[in-house]
């Protein structure tokens, strides 16, 4: 009977035996890993699960399809030839678990992050990220307090809300303007976290004194999976314009029900319409995107950069969306830093962002200048879906259309 | 927004909605009626079914429609298991500790189905999603129509079963007089399993009608079993007509609550009824005295 059990259990001696050969080797290889250069380590955040998945896997793609191409090329030659090495990290549409991924990215090293696409989660994290000291750079959350709360690690590339609103709301009086002034009345549906609310807010602060009468604002929640009252208080109300804000699922929803319901004001002009300038919608549900209107983010089509990587892109079968090249050239944005800095010190890559002029980028921008953290001359354009495909617009430098508005009858 | 063009089909789309939440609250009340236990798993197993009406469509192609008796004979199957073999050992009798075994069960379904299948939320696109039928009135998307059509007749087929049939005339002896069943030589465990197999299967349907207009995600069975609940009580707790009508007055309820007041707000109406009737007719509209 004993001889059984004497065989299982492992005797203390043996225990600690074998325990000081594994500790020994252990602490014996990294010796062998010293010769290869060291990688820099950069956090790459995105909510790729929730209700805001489709969004944050664009991003990661954009990010993704960048730091291949950087490293691929030698990585960043003023240190070594350095590679970029990513450190996914998953916020699940949630800002806590924004915050304790920032936490993770802290402990596991990073020296930069690039994310979180969500306004609501990217004021979280750029606030955690200030803690430790991690230059964080926002590849989309266009809320205004992203930049507005004196965080030096903040950098954002893109346009923020006020920048965006000023040019849709510029845009659609020199449209209406343009067109005999056909649009009076307007109705906005946003959805209900920090992005459609402030952008709410501000379109209501902004709109009547440009001559519009703003009939209602309707918040929803993410997700909404029935549009149908929304559509119903439309009809009621019959605006000339609406204007919705909100994420990719319900931009779509809401615009299939207003086809179903045959609801068709003069024209949908979306600002930062999570559908409205996105192929995926367009290829998949054409009838109801035709002649929808919107001011968002969109590269500069005459680069042939942006061309060479949207071909990439749809080769891999995917949609080349504003999360993919925002994402994409945010990492170049922090590639070029690192360049100048020469070091995967924080403050070094920090102070290196904040005097970035950065203008070997594909975004109709200029080269970029931070004041507070924003990127001064980022700016949106105007696309419309005509004819299954996406036109730019506005501005007129950018344009490959001319605008049809009001929408014809159905 | 009084005009009777927007009212009219605002109860009209809350009363296909109603039809699911009662034939949901279907499956409750006859669950609470037999075996007088409150089952929290409900919502769980109402996720786990619009799974599998999801990847049934994503990985087979099947129609959700199609699916039905599928699904249906699944979740009657899980049901049957789960009281047999797992409620009606792990609670040794004790009503209390049924609330915490089927608690405990809804708590480990959710969380197994966020581990395998995350948070996103997943939908399916049917080629009849968005065709409407035109009520002259009113536009009600396809799915809902059908939703409501195939609602009541299951109700009706539910009411046929516990009516007509040796096994309905066997469940409802055992809900009236558990020990007087057992006396008559009345498989109870067997019966009770059937119940809750038979409202599970409730749970099955529900989920082939409900996932065309809907979206399933891991967290999609709470708000659920909040309104199963109120409908349930709003009706009369083991009341068949009871949940029926309880759901349609629901449905309406949170349409036109969601019409006047927004989205949000407008669920404030089911849960103003909620605590009302237990206030003042804690027994619902029609339900027995206890």
């Amino acid at each position: 009977m004993t001889d059984k059990t004497s065989d299982l259990r492992v005797s203390r001696r043996g225990f600690m035996a074998g325990t000081a050969v594994a500790a020994a080797g252990i602490g014996g290889f990294p010796a062998i890993l010293k010769a290869q250069p060291k990688t820099i380590k950069v956090g790459i955040l995105h909510p790729v699960t929730g209700p805001l998945a489709p969004s944050g896997q664009q991003c990661r793609l954009g990010a993704k399809l960048a730091i291949d191409t950087i490293n691929a090329n030698g990585g960043i030659a003023s240190m070594g030839g350095a590679k970029i090495e990513p450190i996914y990290a998953d916020a699940q549409s949630k800002p806590d678990v924004g915050v304790a991924e920032v936490e993770k990215l802290n402990e596991a090293g990073a020296t930069a992050i690039i994310g979180p696409f969500a306004s609501g989660i990217a004021l979280a994290t750029t606030q955690a990220a200030a803690k430790h000291g991690i230059p964080h750079i926002v590849d989309v959350g266009v809320v205004d307090q992203v930049v507005t709360r004196g965080l030096t690690n903040t950098f954002r590339f893109g346009p923020g809300l006020s920048k965006i609103v000023d040019s849709a709301i510029a845009n659609l009086v020199s449209l209406n303007n343009g067109a005999g002034k056909p649009a009076k009345t307007v109705m906005i549906v946003h959805e209900e976290s920090a992005f459609g609310s402030g952008m709410a807010k501000t379109l209501n602060e902004r709109l009547p004194a440009m001559g519009f009468e703003v009939l209602e604002t309707i918040p929803h929640a993410n997700p909404t999976r029935d549009f149908n009252n929304i559509a119903l208080k439309i009809k009621g109300r019959n605006p000339d314009l609406l204007i919705p804000s909100n994420y990719y699922n319900e931009f779509v929803l809401l615009a299939r029900t207003l086809q179903q319901q045959k609801i068709r004001p003069k024209a949908i002009y979306a600002i930062l319409g999570g559908a409205a300038s996105q192929y995926r919608f367009v290829q998949e549900f054409p009838a109801a995107a035709e002649f929808i209107m919107d001011c968002n983010h969109w590269f500069d089509p005459r680069n042939p950069v942006a061309l060479e990587l949207k071909k990439k892109v749809e080769a891999e079968k995917a949609f080349f969306s504003y999360e993919v090249f925002l994402n994409h050239e945010c990492v170049r944005l922090l590639a070029d830093a690192l360049e100048r800095a020469a070091s995967a010190d924080r403050g070094a890559i920090t102070q290196a962002l904040a005097a970035s002029g950065w203008s070997n980028h594909f975004m109709p921008y200029g080269p970029t200048k931070f004041v507070n953290g924003q990127n001064e001359g980022a700016a949106p354009v105007n696309t419309q879906v005509i004819g299954k495909d996406i036109k730019v617009i506005f501005p007129k430098d950018f344009a490959n259309a001319k605008p049809v508005f009001p929408a014809p009858k159905a | 927004m009084l005009e009777f063009s927007i009212l009219l089909p605002a109860i009209l789309n809350g009363l296909t909605t109603g039809a699911i939440y009662a034939l949901i609250a279907l499956g409750l009340t006859l669950i609470y009626g037999v075996l007088h236990i409150i089952n929290f798993a409900h919502g769980s197993l109402l996720m786990l079914a619009l799974y599998g009406v999801f990847f049934l469509n994503t990985t087979l192609g099947v129609d959700p429609y199609l699916a039905l008796p599928v699904l249906a004979l699944a979740l009657f199957g899980i049901g049957y298991g789960l009281q047999r073999f797992v409620i009606g050992h792990a609670s040794h009798g004790k009503d209390e500790n049924i609330l915490l075994v089927t608690l405990g069960l809804s708590v480990i379904i959710e969380n197994l189905a966020l581990y395998f299948w995350r948070a996103d939320t997943r939908t399916i696109d049917t080629p009849y999603s968005f065709d409407v039928v035109d009520f002259g009135v009113a536009f009600i998307p396809v799915p809902k129509v059908v939703a409501f059509g195939g609602a009541l007749l299951v109700a009706g087929l539910l009411w046929l079963l516990m009516a007509r049939t040796d096994l309905g005339r066997a469940i409802r002896a055992l809900a009236k007089e558990r020990q007087g069943a057992k006396l008559v030589g009345i498989n109870v465990e067997h019966i009770f399993a059937m119940s809750f197999g038979i409202g599970c299967a409730c749970l099955g349907i529900a989920a082939c009608l409900l996932l065309p207009s809907f979206y399933v995600s891991p967290q999609v069975g709470h708000a659920f079993v909040l309104v199963a609940f109120t409908v349930v009580v709003l009706g009369g707790m083991g009341s068949f007509v009871g949940a029926l009508l309880g759901g349609l007055i629901i449905g309406v309820t949170e349409s036109l609550g969601g019409l006047f007041f927004g989205e949000s707000l407008g669920q404030l109406g089911i849960f103003l009824i909620f605590i009302i009737v237990l206030l003042f007719r804690p027994t619902g509209l029609l339900g027995q005295k206890a």
